[in-house]
C-alpha cells in the first residue's frame, strides 16, 4: 500500500528538505515497496540480540589532546556560498 | 601491447629498467584518455597538469633511485575522496564546485609514494548507486559494450581501468561499489577489512559500512596499493591500531589443503546460469590447486538486503544533513529564512536516488518506526556477523559469485529501485559483517565479464589475496582487455 502524501511531506518537513508535487508521488509508491522488502526481517526472533552498530567493535577511542594548528580561516571559508567578513552569512533565522 | 594497458607491477619493471620514463608513460594514458574517454566517460574531472608535473617528478626520482612500486604509475581516484586544491564533486550538483582544504589520508598516503593522478572517477552521486547512472553529470559506459552500464558507484574507476585510462583507482564500497562494477568490467577489486583503512576525508554515506580499496588489473596490483593505503590513522578513530604487513609477501601461489567454503544461497535461483558456470569452473580451478571445497550454508543471506537497505539510508539521512547551503557547495539565492534556503538548497542540490535514500533514512528512524526498522536491522547485523564467524571457523574463505548476472543495458533498471538494489545481493553481506573480500575475473559471457569473490574474516586480506592470485597463476580472464 502506498504511503500517503501526507506521510511523505512530514518526513520532507523533518528533514527540511522541499520536494515537488511529482516527487512526493513517486515517493509514495517507491518508498512503500521498499519498505515492503523490509517486512521479511520480522521472520526473525531477535528478542534477545544485542544491535550492532559497527561491524569492527571498538571501544571509545581516547588519544592525548595535543595543540596543533587549524587551517587557515580564508581557505576554510573559502568553499562558503555567502559570506561577510570572517563570518558564514545566513537568512533570517528568528523571525520578528 | 600498450603501456597503457599493463599492470602496475609491469609498468614498474619498466621504469626501473628504464625502458619507458614515467613522462612517456603518463603521454601515453593522456593518449588513451584522449582516444576512449569521449565514449567511456569514465573520469569527473582530468588532471593532465597535475599529472605531467607529478610524473616529471618521479622521473627526477627514478633517475635518482629513491622509488617506491607506484613511482610514475598513472592512478584514478573516485571523486568522493578529498584532494586538495582539485575539485571534489561526488558526482553531484551539490559539491559540482566544491575544492577540498586537504587530501583524504588515502590521497596523502599515495602521494608520498610518488604516483601520477589522471584525475577523479565518475560515480553514483555519493555513492549511492550500482550503475553510475546516479551521477547528476552523465553515465559512464561499460567499455566491453558501451550500451552497457559499467556498474556502481565506482563505475568511473573500475572502467578506466578496464579501458586503460589509468593504471590503478581508489573506489569506496559501501555495499559492493567495488567488487560490482570491477565484476561487470572485468578488474579485480578490493574491498578490505573496515577499519584497515582510513576514511578521513571520504566524503561519508554509510560511516559504518564504507571502505576504500583497489581497482587494479590483477591481484599482484592489489596488493602494492593496499601496502601504501593500509594503515592506522589518528584522523579516523574507527580505524584499526597497529601495524599492517607487506601484502605482497603473502602472494606465494600456494593454497594446498586451505578449506574454500560454497555457501548455497549464493548461487541458484536469480543467479545467471552463465555466472553461476563460471564460478563453478573457477571454484574448480582453486581445487586443482590443492585447496579444500565443501558446500556450506548462510542462512541468513536473503536478510543482508534488507538490512543494508534500513542501515545505509539511515546513516545517509545523517551524514548528507550537513549539506544546508551555508558553509560549503551549493546554495540557492532565491530564499529569504535560514530554513527556506536549507530546504531549496536540498531540493535542487541533491538527485532522484540521494532524496529516495534520505527519506528512507527518515523514516527509518523516525519516532513509532526507530525500533521496527532501525533497531531491528541492526539486531539483524548481528545475527549475520554470528553466521559468518560461525563459518569463518571451519574454513579459510569463501567463494561465491560477485554479481547475480553481468552488465545491465544502461536505462534498463533505472525506473525501479528496488531491482536496481537487488544487483548488490551477494556484494552487501560482506559491508554488513564487515569483512574482507575480493572480486576476480573468473569468464565471459557474450562478450561480457563475470566475477568470482573471495570473502575472508575480518583481517585475513594476505590469506584471501593469495587465493585469488593462485587463480590468477592458471587463469587468463584477467588479462583480457576490451577492444575500443
Amino acid at each position: 500500500m502506498p504511503l500517503t502524501r501526507e506521510e511523505v511531506t512530514k518526513l520532507a518537513d523533518i528533514y527540511h528538505i522541499r520536494l515537488s508535487d511529482e516527487e512526493i508521488a513517486l515517493l509514495q509508491d517507491q518508498m512503500a515497496n521498499t519498505l515492503e522488502q523490509f517486512e521479511s526481517l520480522t521472520q526473525l526472533d531477535t528478542e534477545n540480540v544485542k544491535p550492532t552498530s559497527h561491524a569492527v567493535p571498538l571501544a571509545t577511542v581516547l588519544r592525548e589532546d595535543v595543540a596543533a594548528p587549524s587551517y587557515p580561516h580564508d581557505e576554510v571559508m573559502s568553499n562558503a556560498p555567502d559570506k561577510q567578513g570572517e563570518f558564514f552569512q545566513v537568512h533570517t533565522v528568528l523571525e520578528d | 601491447m600498450e603501456h597503457y594497458d599493463i599492470t602496475v607491477h609491469g609498468a614498474r619493471e619498466l621504469l626501473e629498467s628504464k625502458q619507458i620514463s614515467a613522462a612517456e608513460l603518463t603521454e601515453s594514458v593522456i593518449g588513451r584518455i584522449d582516444s576512449v574517454e569521449p565514449q567511456v566517460q569514465a573520469y569527473m574531472t582530468l588532471t593532465e597538469d597535475v599529472a605531467r608535473e607529478a610524473a616529471a617528478a618521479a622521473d627526477k626520482s627514478l633517475s635518482s633511485g629513491d622509488t617506491t612500486p607506484l613511482t610514475g604509475i598513472p592512478m584514478q581516484i573516485k571523486d568522493v575522496m578529498s584532494t586538495k586544491g582539485i575539485r571534489t564533486t561526488c558526482s553531484s550538483l551539490m559539491l559540482e564546485n566544491f575544492v577540498p582544504l586537504y587530501d583524504a589520508t588515502v590521497v596523502e598516503r599515495l602521494y608520498a609514494r610518488g604516483p601520477v593522478l589522471m584525475g577523479k572517477g565518475n560515480m553514483d552521486e555519493f555513492a549511492m548507486g550500482s550503475s553510475t547512472e546516479n551521477s547528476a553529470f552523465h553515465p559512464t559506459h561499460n567499455p566491453w559494450s558501451l550500451d552497457r552500464v559499467p556498474g556502481g558507484s565506482s563505475g568511473g574507476s573500475a572502467a578506466a581501468v578496464a579501458a586503460g585510462e589509468c593504471l590503478f583507482a581508489l573506489g569506496s564500497d559501501t555495499g559492493g561499489s567495488i567488487r560490482q562494477p570491477a565484476a561487470l568490467c572485468g578488474v579485480t577489486g578490493l574491498k578490505p577489512t573496515y577499519g584497515l583503512v582510513s576514511r578521513f576525508g571520504l566524503v561519508a554515506f554509510a560511516s559504518s559500512l564504507d571502505q576504500i580499496g583497489p581497482l587494479t588489473k590483477d591481484v599482484e596490483d592489489s596488493a602494492l596499493v593496499l601496502n601504501a593505503i593500509a594503515g592506522h590513522d589518528p584522523h579516523d578513530s574507527t580505524s584499526i591500531p597497529g601495524e599492517r604487513p607487506d601484502y605482497t609477501k603473502a602472494l606465494t601461489g600456494d593454497i594446498k589443503g586451505m578449506r574454500l567454503g560454497i555457501p548455497k544461497e549464493y548461487f541458484g535461483d536469480g543467479i545467471d546460469p552463465a555466472v553461476d558456470a563460471a564460478v563453478r569452473q573457477g571454484i574448480k580451478t582453486l581445487e586443482d590447486a590443492g585447496a579444500v571445497v565443501e558446500e556450506c550454508s548462510l542462512p541468513l543471506t536473503s536478510y543482508a538486503l534488507a538490512v543494508y537497505y534500513i542501515i545505509a539510508p539511515s546513516e545517509c539521512s545523517t551524514n548528507l544533513s550537513r549539506f544546508d547551503g551555508v558553509k560549503y557547495g551549493f546554495s540557492v539565492d532565491d530564499a529569504t529564512t535560514a530554513w527556506e534556503t536549507q530546504e531549496k538548497t536540498r531540493a535542487r542540490g541533491f538527485g532522484p536516488e540521494v532524496k529516495r535514500r534520505i527519506m528512507l533514512g527518515t523514516y527509518a528512524l523516525s519516532s513509532g518506526y526507530y525500533d521496527a526498522y532501525y533497531m531491528k536491522a541492526l539486531k539483524v547485523r548481528t545475527l549475520i556477523r554470528q553466521e559468518f564467524e560461525e563459518v569463518f571457523k571451519r574454513f579459510d574463505a569463501l567463494i561465491t559469485p560477485t554479481t547475480p548476472t553481468t552488465a545491465f543495458r544502461i536505462g534498463e533498471k533505472t525506473g525501479d529501485p528496488v531491482a536496481m538494489y537487488k544487483s548488490d545481493t551477494l556484494t552487501i553481506p560482506v559491508n554488513i559483517a564487515g569483512i574482507p573480500c575480493i572480486s576476480i575475473p573468473c569468464g565471459f559471457s557474450e562478450g561480457l565479464p563475470i566475477g568470482m569473490q573471495v570473502m575472508g574474516k575480518a583481517l585475513s586480506e594476505e590469506s584471501i589475496l593469495n587465493i585469488a592470485y593462485t587463480y590468477q597463476q592458471s587463469t587468463d580472464w584477467h588479462t583480457k582487455r576490451p577492444t575500443l
